[in-house]
């Protein structure tokens, strides 16, 4: 168990150093001039140098990868050229953004999806099953900026035309804050990703219900006299929900990572949005950062999740 | 006692000593084993030119791993296999190849030897194109008399598999097997997944094609009754090595290890009062792990007669008191004629 | 001699229809079933229109004399320099350059269909390549791979994606590689564990018995068996494609202006949905036609291939 534990987490640990390496190689592989970039476009080529010696990109490769592994390991993540902050503290002001969005469209879409999922698993084949399924074709289908055009056209535009300015269209406010501005700017992202997202789920809870609704201990529960939402709920629900939680671990890390479409939409400075522009502005230790922390939740979050069945199943326990 | 007639002294295929042991767990990155399963421990047989040698044990006597072994299927942990003279224990799959054409084998399951996505014609005729014996015209035509030959109708030659039943199945899987015309063919619970009705077909057929081909079979089974009717002599396996072997007449009359006793005493009989009569031996305790057999006679954790010395002393295979050659027993206090081991169980009776 | 079993009458007797012994393998019934079934015709009868569409669109570009890059700034646009709605000259209406959209979004159906259905080609075949490999071969090879697909499915796809491409350039051959690679590892992951369990199978044991070596068993025995669900997740992997390659579009990272694409399409359409409506509206419907039709085709081929819901299946005997 032990081993299995360390092996798992030595393999995310390599896997974060090849990753971050492979954006280290990448950024020097590529025509690049970042030092220009921050100088400006008329900036003198005396200038550029000193702002590339500044900067430490004149120094040997190696040398900057060391240097970049040493203060890696001491949780340093640099400073941004950009903006001349530390990378750290830039991606910790934007996760609470990123969060917010990913764990409030997580709980909309599990209500949703498990909900609509169960409805369909307890009647097969009828006009909720085949609704439920074109629903789920239908969000599979839109990529997620659509949806959130949609929903800006629809909730803000034409409500906004008749004089209801329920939805804005952007922006964020935080929760400490304003915690029903938060709420109301959130919305439609909201929705935006649960749409997307919610259908999958409701697909891989029917079938996981129709299954475990087919096994033997729930014909007995039924034999008992339970009632039919008891014998669902209480005892089908709990097994077929496995499947749906591992998904959602993985979901939820990749999401933290940075929803950097949805966050484009809206107009939400989270970490996608901080993603997008570090690459734009070649701004290396951004990009790194931000790179190596989103791999950083996935890792983490398929430990979890191989931890977490080997726990549940004790069959599943590698030996 | 009489031989039946085809069977000869020559020894067509030898196992010696044949050990193979699966690793169980691994190590860190994928490395040693920690612990094995011993399937096959030391088993030693040989198998004369024309006849039907059984192999019977329960599951997870071994039965089917030394099946495979014996056709090199898998690699041997130790010991030698030799088929007609040529130790065949440690040769690569390439170096393997010639001699497949003369070591054949069957398999249990008719739904799942044959591929889905391929026609019985070509799956028929697979050893011939593997080996470049034949190809168009005359391989279809040899594979269409193959299907004749087995009971199949040849116009079906271009048939999936799905489109049979089991029984016609299995015919396609013995004329796969005897598609190269070997001399020894391994027939791994041949009939155990088909219903009654059709086992007495397929045994048949087998019979006919032993006498008209002079095959040799190794038939391996769990049931008793099935060996009974084909074999020429039996070998019971117990958890990895022989208990007893003997020409099969004398095994069924005067099993002398008590396992076999005890496994005779179960098997059905047609006659209500000759039933009730009988008394089954009933074994205490499941089959231990092969992982970890138990030390002396592996037996004597579930044995009515275990002594102290049944539990340091692993019994060798050989013949004992009263018994010919032909039939050896790894038993220390092998049962004697007239013994009731029911008493010494507990019976039902 | 012969032992003719039983159920040999009535088979004999069917095989006496002229023609009647070609036998229906598991492809033939599958294709049957997929024929009869109404949302798998629709779906393709779309795909196929769609196809056609984007084929012809220099046909189309002729025939109404309008380019794709063509800018009308006196006829498609208004006074005030906003696009014009749909009208006799200008079939979908025309966009922020005063260029015709219908025109605009048949190229761009080129776009999307090209990188969609190269990009899974490519991932298919890299993925089926390495599953097989890894499944069949076991020991260290599989190891190695296995770990690599893992990895591979580790990363931040979108977020690499978008560093990729800023840093090579964003062009065609760019996005579709983009999108195979991140697309492989999902293929050659379920063709491992296909392989590895069909390796198991009694039939795969029986050509080793009749001496086959590893290619001849990897292709006849193994590939076919796995097909099936490839087909699948292929078909299904299609539309994520065509939805990836519109996302890079939208972002501005696919194949550069002034190429017409979906994403770009709407990308631009931004900031005018206020007061050009078609704008946005019509490279949407373009876009979720197309990839509706696609998911709907892939679960018509699924259900085609793995009918489970109450099939009775054939018993022993005879």
């Amino acid at each position: 168990m032990v081993r299995f534990l360390v092996r798992r987490v030595l393999f995310g640990l390599l896997v974060l150093w090849i990753v971050s390496g492979a954006v280290f190689v990448l950024f020097f592989v590529a025509p690049h001039d970042p030092a220009r970039l921050i100088a400006g476009r008329l900036a003198t080529p005396q200038t550029v140098a000193l702002v590339n010696h500044r900067l430490g990109l004149d120094r040997p490769l190696p040398d900057q990868y060391a240097s970049f592994i040493w203060r890696l390991l001491h949780g340093d993540l640099g400073y941004s050229y950009y903006s001349s902050a530390p990378v750290r503290q830039l991606l910790a002001s934007r996760l609470p953004v990123t969060a917010s969005l990913a764990l409030g469209g997580a709980v909309l879409w599990l209500v949703a999806g498990i909900g609509l999922g169960v409805a369909a698993a307890r009647r097969p084949r009828s006009l909720v099953d085949r609704g439920g399924a074109v629903l789920m074709l239908a969000g599979l289908s839109m990529p997620t900026f659509l949806v959130g055009l949609l929903l800006i056209y629809f909730l803000f535009f034409r409500l906004h035309l008749v004089g209801i300015t329920v939805f804005p269209p952007g922006g964020y406010v935080p929760l400490t804050q304003d915690p029903a501005g938060w709420a109301q700017h959130l919305v439609l992202p909201w929705v935006t990703l649960a749409a997307v997202t919610a259908a999958t789920y409701s697909r891989l809870t029917r079938s996981s219900m129709l299954e475990v609704l087919g096994e033997d201990y729930i014909r007995t529960a039924r034999s008992k006299g339970l009632s039919e939402d008891r014998v669902v709920y209480r005892h089908g629900l709990r097994s077929a929900l496995t499947p749906v939680v591992t998904l959602l671990g993985i979901d939820l890390a990749t999401l933290l990572g940075g929803v950097i479409v949805t966050e484009q939409v809206f107009g939400l400075p989270g970490l996608g949005q901080l993603a997008w522009q570090s690459v734009t502005t070649q701004d290396l230790p951004l990009i790194i950062g931000t790179v190596l922390v989103a791999s950083a939740f996935i890792v983490v979050a398929n430990l979890l999740v191989d931890l977490g069945y080997a726990l549940l199943d004790p069959r599943v326990r590698p030996s | 006692m009489t031989r039946r007639a085809g069977v000869s002294d020559e020894v067509l295929l030898r196992l010696d000593g044949v050990v193979k042991h699966f690793p169980v767990g691994h190590g860190l990155f994928g490395g040693r084993d920690a612990d094995a399963v011993h399937a096959v421990d030391g088993v030693s047989l040989e198998v004369h030119r024309g006849e039907t040698l059984g192999l019977v044990g329960e599951t997870g006597s071994g039965k089917s791993t030394l099946a495979r072994c014996a056709t090199r299927l898998h690699t041997l942990t130790a010991g030698r296999v030799v088929f007609d003279g040529h130790d065949i224990s440690t040769l690569s799959r390439s170096e393997l190849r010639p001699y497949r054409r003369q070591l054949q084998m069957v398999f249990q399951d008719p739904y799942g030897s044959l591929n889905p996505h391929r026609r019985v014609g070509s799956i028929i005729g697979d050893p011939l194109a593997v080996h470049g014996v034949a190809a168009g015209g005359p391989r279809r035509r040899r594979v269409q008399e193959l299907m004749e030959l087995v009971g199949l109708n040849p116009e079906h030659y271009n048939r999936f598999p799905a489109e049979f039943s089991g029984g016609q199945r299995q015919r396609v899987g013995v004329a796969r097997a005897l598609a190269l015309r070997p001399r020894l063919i391994v027939c791994d619970e041949p009939v155990s997944a088909l219903d009654v009705s059709i086992r007495a077909q397929i045994l048949n057929l087998l019979a006919d094609l032993q006498r008209e081909l002079d095959l040799t079979y190794l038939f391996i089974s769990h049931d008793l009754s099935v060996v009974r009717q084909v074999s020429d002599r039996v070998a019971v396996m117990y958890l990895g090595k022989l208990a007893e072997v003997a020409p099969a007449a004398e095994l069924y009359s005067r099993p002398r290890h008590p396992y076999v006793a005890a496994l005779l005493s179960a098997v059905p009989v047609a006659d209500p009062d000759l039933a009730d009569r009988r008394e089954r031996i009933i074994l205490a305790g499941d089959p231990p792990s092969p992982i970890h057999p138990p030390a002396g006679c592996r037996f004597h954790p579930r044995c009515p007669k275990a002594r102290p010395r049944c539990l340091e002393v692993e019994p060798p295979l050989v013949p004992r008191a009263g018994d010919g050659a032909a039939h050896p027993t790894a038993c220390h206090f092998p049962v004697e004629p007239g013994e009731n081991l029911a008493r010494e169980a507990g019976s039902a009776a | 001699m012969t032992v003719t079993a039983p159920g040999q009458a009535a088979a004999d007797a069917a095989a006496a229809r002229p023609g009647a012994v070609q036998g229906r393998g598991p492809w033939q019934l599958a294709w049957e079933r997929l024929r009869r079934d109404p949302v798998a015709v629709a779906s393709a009868v779309t795909l196929v229109v769609i196809a056609v569409a984007a084929v012809a669109a220099p046909v189309v570009a002729h025939a109404v004399g309008h380019g794709p890059d063509d800018q009308y700034s006196d006829i498609g646009l208004t006074p005030a320099g906003l696009p014009v709605g749909p009208s006799r000259t200008f079939l979908l209406g025309t966009d922020n350059l005063g260029r015709d959209l219908l025109v605009r979004i048949l190229y761009g159906a080129r776009i999307s269909l090209l990188v969609g259905v190269l990009a899974t080609l490519l991932a298919t075949v890299a993925g089926v390549v390495v599953g097989l490999a890894a499944g069949y071969l076991g020991g260290v090879v599989d190891v190695v791979l296995a770990r690599f697909m893992d990895m591979v499915l580790s990363f931040p796809y979108l977020l690499l994606a978008i560093a990729l491409v800023s840093v090579f350039g964003s062009s065609l051959t760019i996005s579709m590689l983009v999108i195979a690679f991140f697309s492989w590892a999902a293929i050659g992951r379920v063709v491992r564990g296909q392989a590895l369990s069909i390796r198991e199978k009694e039939y795969v044991e029986a050509s080793w018995s009749v001496g086959s070596g590893a290619l001849r068993v990897m292709f006849v025995d193994i590939l076919p068996n796995l097909l099936a669900p490839v087909l699948v997740l292929a078909t299904l992997l299609v539309p994520a494609a065509i939805v990836f390659e519109a996302t890079l579009s939208f972002l501005g990272l696919g194949v550069p202006p002034p190429t017409p694409t979906w994403g770009g399409m709407l990308s631009d359409s931004l900031a005018f949905y206020q007061v050009a409506w078609w704008f946005p509206l019509f490279p949407g419907l373009a876009l979720l036609a197309t990839t509706l039709a696609f998911n709907l085709l892939g679960d018509s081929v699924r259900d085609a291939l793995d009918p489970t819901a109450g099939r009775v299946t054939e018993g022993g005997g005879g």
